[in-house]
């Protein structure tokens, strides 16, 4: 067991994060072992959601983690750690992607939903089912969402695993991938089409 | 207002950012319109499900980290001379 115990709110956290910090600045082998072990599951997890391949996705945490421990002494520790963290870790995993992008890359057009010439809607939607409690339901839901994602474009996968799934806002968003607001916006909306279509027919209500 | 015309306008209809004038139109094709209203749910579902099901800052923690992975990130640490 480790001593410092995970985050569940800003109150709770800041005090046993200070120590880890000051511990960090100190230099004190432990506690990097500390950081990594406490916050590598949830890098790694973010990092595999942008990167298709598992070796980009352990790069890109490395890559965090050695950029954060390079500017440890310029963490004024106003944000959680975890919130820190995993900034960087996006960040290194969009430098990553860009290393990737060779392809040239395919049209979202043909995961939006179709029109008749008049307007309506060729597919009329149905309600969803509700997700249950059940935590098997929910992991195999979580599973769904991840791989339909996966099949978006990547500017356009990009701008909703951003701003829907990492939380990050608009302009945040923006600054990162070093495109307009308008187009986040944009993006994100089509984005949201192309998923809803991919999810539909796994989650339409079936008729009783 | 047709179908095609409500979906291209639903995020800014849900971030607050139609003027009130388009607000109303979109409003009246809603009432009109029973599949575009499920259609505006199930939309909001696939924003809800990716805020629920991946920001898991409380939530269970993933795998551990492989070891050869830690032992690589911490032998590779900047070290204080």
């Amino acid at each position: 067991m480790w001593p410092v115990t995970i985050p569940r709110n800003p109150d709770e956290a800041r005090p046993d994060e200070a120590t880890l910090l000051e511990r960090l600045r100190a230099g004190e082998d432990a506690a990097y072992e500390e950081l990594v072990r406490l916050y590598g599951p949830r890098l790694l997890a973010v990092a595999r959601r942008f990167l298709r391949s598992e070796d980009d996705a352990q790069d890109a945490v490395q890559d965090a983690f050695l950029n954060a421990f390079r500017s440890i002494d310029s963490f004024e520790g106003q944000a959680r750690i975890s919130t820190w963290l995993h900034r960087i870790v996006v960040n290194a995993s969009l430098m990553k992607l860009r290393t990737r992008r060779r392809k040239p890359e395919q049209s979202i057009e043909e995961l939006l939903p179709n029109f008749l010439e008049d307007g309506h809607m060729t597919n009329l939607a149905a309600p969803w089912r509700k997700a249950g409690e059940d935590e098997v339901e929910i992991a195999q839901l979580r599973g769904l969402l991840l791989q339909k994602a996966q099949q978006l474009p990547d500017s356009f996968r990009n701008v909703l695993l951003l701003r829907d799934i990492e939380g990050l806002d608009t302009e945040e968003a923006a600054q990162l991938l070093e495109i307009s607001t308008a187009a986040v916006k944009t993006r994100l909306h089509r984005a949201r089409l192309a998923l809803r279509e991919l999810l539909d027919p796994h989650l339409r209500r079936v008729a009783e | 207002m047709n179908c095609r015309e409500f979906v291209d306008f639903l995020m800014a209809y849900i971030d607050g950012e139609l003027p009130e004038a388009e607000r109303s139109v979109f409003d009246a094709h809603m009432v009109d319109c029973p599949p575009c209203q499920t259609y505006l749910e199930t939309y909001k579902e696939t924003v809800q499900l990716g805020q629920d099901l991946c920001r898991d800052s409380d939530g269970p923690i993933p795998d551990e980290v492989p070891e050869r992975l830690v032992a690589a990130i911490l032998a590779a640490r900047p070290r204080k001379s």
